[in-house]
């Protein structure tokens, strides 16, 4: 039932104006309802409504989301489709049990004659690790800029001053152009010819080697993302009354005082909310490297690994992209349960940090 | 949260039938014998949908006014496809394995003929729907056989071809080793001597394939299994990694696909460039183009003549889901025909697929690297031809690709070519 959770707190989370908790205390939420005695047969009879209420959706979320995700995992469970020797043709290869996964984690290629052996570099099944690897070196440092810059973005564009409307349309550009579109631009600049060597007079080869591929990786997409963590960490910074703010200075805190003690403490959930999209978005990236570097040089990651492979072979595609989903998951579930980034429910932070 | 608690049970149960009965179907991916729909429907006249990819020179949409003319009761709908090769390949197998009888005669890409056909998807092109292939070039033949049957009816070809600067090269070299003496000559100029197309992609596997197949080696066997150790294969790779490490080849070619090599050129920034035809035009007519009259074609240099060009180009196919083969044969014999193929030619610049064509007065005039690209494509090998074809490109690239940036010794990229595409037929 893990996977069902997972497509509901998903879901939910996205629909959320932009991770905000709300300012007051919810009035009339299913907490108070519930609990006054009086109550108790309207709350029934709402429950039975609900259930009709909600049975439409619950109906799109089984089609769209538990079906596809019960489906892949039956795949994954077969071997692909293997080469009948005397006629020449593809033929179903029967059950696998956890052979796809096995073969994923332990890189372990089908030899010929039966059995396995280790993956041939050059095959997919050899690139697992690395693209686990590389998933993840761009989204911790990709993300950790994106909310740096971001909040600094978002602290700029939270202060009053002639044209904000202005700065806040042009911030936002990058963020609305699609990312194939991004990718492409930053593949001209990055060509050999290209703007970024004859701006700074260099001559690199930007997609060549693994460094500078996965450099422009990263900018491109600092470059595209930071836009989209510095407003909903605007949306979180307007929610702190200001007057805090003056009852601080009253009391004559500095402004780095003020930043540390009341700008970070009371901005908490939205960005967690924020990075917490972020992290989600970033360990499933796919068409930036996928357009820039054509995954070469240390660029390929889960999601360009899992593409490739669907074109080789379903049932290990599905396989493989089963693991990415509960890699994705236990990520998810750390940084809600550990970290408290709280995109289910929105209970009070706000108001339990300012009653204490 | 406390509804969702209450709503816990009804909703699993509501789920669980409404996943079974309201959204199931589809998703089968049985790879069907070829006897069953192969042999059905076999004279069945009616309108067919023919499919192809985006047709950018307007080629497709007057032939098949043309056709529909002629054949009032057995009208084509022509369904246009994206112009991404990987989306059409992607669109047909999703058609395909939905069984999808409006998927009447298709355009598959040379490379993907083979899985095509394994998977039991084409209709074999023998008895009542048989094919006159005997004046197409052979390669393009080659290129639509699987198993000795014909499944795919060349349709276009195309060739590598090498481009050269007139002004500082009298004659273009015939072999490797006499481009490579050549560069000396790119050194004075202060210019790049040979590219290709290096960078990690499909075109790298091109362009391996030809050094491979110029030297006198191979990649496949006929059996499909790999054939990478012998000295000729060797020899092949090594040409063009120690060209790379001489800087015969320039450095930043490992980031060259087919546009950026164009563009070096036509900057007269290289002196050889391994391209496709449609450069001529281009470099002749681009504004920015610096050698508008200074360069020359030729057959790609091989081992002692003419190298072994990949081959480019589509095939046309007639699905075994069909409903009206008999309409879909006429069909594809009409879209193969000298007067279609010609008209590919002047309107499309597409290299045609029969012989006598590239001796055709009228259309050299207006083509002129035809008889070069005659030589190419005779001398042609396809591409690897074989069902796992996504897998065995990859292979060829991953290892190439380290192989000519020096990441490891040719030997060892070899080695574990042979062993990757080997893993990835059993």
């Amino acid at each position: 039932m893990a996977t069902e959770a997972a497509g509901r707190t998903r879901s939910r989370g996205r629909k959320q104006p932009p991770g905000a908790p709300p300012p007051q205390r919810p009035a009339g939420s299913g907490r108070e309802t519930a609990a006054p005695e009086p109550s108790d047969r309207r709350a029934k009879s709402q429950g039975k409504w609900a259930t009709w209420l909600i049975l439409p959706s619950l109906i799109l979320l089984a089609c769209v989301i538990v079906y596809p995700v019960i489906s892949a995992i039956a795949l994954s469970l077969q071997k692909d489709q293997g080469l009948d020797p005397a006629t020449g043709m593809f033929v179903a290869g029967g059950f696998a049990g956890l052979g796809n996964y096995i073969g994923w984690l332990m890189q372990q290629c089908p030899a010929i004659g039966g059995g396995t052996v280790s993956c041939a570099p050059g095959t997919l099944g050899a690139q697992f690790w690395s693209a686990t690897y590389n998933t993840f070196f761009f989204t911790v440092i990709t993300v950790a800029i994106e909310t740096v810059m971001g909040f600094w973005m978002a602290m700029i564009m939270a202060r009053t001053f002639r044209g904000r409307g202005l700065v806040r349309a042009a911030v936002l550009v990058p963020w609305a152009i699609p990312t194939a579109v991004t990718a492409k631009l930053w593949f001209f600049i990055f060509a050999y010819e290209g703007i970024a060597n004859s701006l700074f007079n260099a001559n690199i080869l930007w997609t060549g080697s693994e460094g500078p591929a996965r450099t422009a990786v990263i900018i491109a997409d600092v470059w595209k993302t930071t836009p989209f963590m510095a407003l909903l960490i605007l949306a979180g910074l307007q929610l702190i009354p200001n007057d805090v703010y003056e009852a601080a200075k009253m009391d004559g805190a500095t402004a780095w005082q003020r930043f540390t003690q009341i700008t970070l403490p009371l901005v908490k959930p939205a960005l967690m909310v924020a990075i917490l999209f972020r992290v989600l978005d970033a360990l499933r990236m796919f068409d930036l490297p996928y357009i820039l570097t054509g995954g070469a040089n240390g660029t390929t990651t889960l999601s360009i690994l899992v593409v490739d492979q669907i074109r080789q072979g379903f049932n290990a595609a599905a396989a493989l992209s089963t693991i990415t989903f509960i890699i994705i998951f236990i990520v998810a579930f750390i940084f809600v349960r550990f970290l408290g980034a709280n995109v289910v429910q929105n209970t009070n932070i706000v108001d339990t940090k300012e009653k204490s | 949260m406390r509804y969702g608690k209450r709503l816990g049970p009804l909703a699993a149960a509501g789920v669980l039938t409404l996943a079974l009965a309201s959204c199931s179907g589809g998703g089968s991916t049985n790879a069907g014998g070829a006897s069953g729909p192969a042999s059905e429907n076999l004279d069945g006249h009616g309108p067919i949908t023919y499919v192809q990819g985006k047709d950018n020179s307007n080629v497709v949409r007057p032939l098949v006014k043309k056709w529909n003319a002629a054949h009032p009761d057995e009208k084509v709908t022509f369904k246009e496809q994206t112009d991404q090769a990987d989306q059409q390949h992607d669109d047909l197998v999703q058609n395909f394995q939905a069984k999808n009888s409006e998927y009447d005669v298709v355009d598959v890409d040379v490379i993907w003929t083979a899985e095509f056909a394994a998977k039991g998807w084409l209709q074999p092109l023998k008895d009542s729907m048989a094919i006159d292939t005997s004046a197409m070039l052979e390669p393009t033949v080659k290129s639509g056989t699987y198993n000795g049957t014909l499944y795919a009816a060349p349709q276009t070809s195309d060739g590598g071809i090498l481009y050269y600067r007139k002004d500082l090269v009298k004659t273009p070299p015939k072999t490797w080793d006499e481009m490579m003496g050549m560069c000396s000559i790119a050194k004075k100029n202060d210019m790049g001597c040979y590219a290709g197309q290096f960078a990690k992609y499909e075109g790298l596997t091109v362009n391996t394939a030809e050094a491979i197949n110029s030297a006198g080696g191979s990649i496949l066997g006929d059996d499909g299994k790999p054939t990478l150790d012998t000295p000729e294969a060797k020899a092949g790779l090594e040409n063009l990694v120690k060209a790379y490490q001489d800087g015969n080849i320039p450095k930043q070619a490992i980031t060259y696909q087919e546009e950026q090599g164009r563009q070096a050129f036509e900057a007269g920034n290289l002196l050889f460039l391994r391209n496709w035809p449609y450069v001529y035009n281009l470099a002749k007519t681009d504004a920015s183009s610096k050698v508008k009259d200074k360069f020359g074609l030729a057959p790609l240099p091989g081992k002692d003549g003419p190298g072994a060009s990949s081959l480019g180009g589509h095939n046309i196919a007639v699905s075994v889901y069909s409903k009206n083969k008999a309409t879909a044969h006429d069909f594809v014999e009409f879209m193969t025909s000298a007067e279609t193929e010609k008209f590919y030619a002047t309107q499309g610049s597409l290299a045609p697929v029969l012989t006598d064509l590239y001796d055709d007065q009228e259309l050299v005039k207006q083509l002129p690297y035809l008889p070069v690209l005659k030589t190419s494509i005779a001398n042609a090998v396809p591409r690897p031809v074989t069902p796992f074809y996504p897998a065995v490109t990859k292979a060829i690239q991953e290892n190439a690709y380290a192989a000519i940036k020096g990441d490891k010794t040719v030997d060892q990229a070899l080695q574990d070519m042979a062993d990757a595409i080997s893993s990835a037929g059993a």
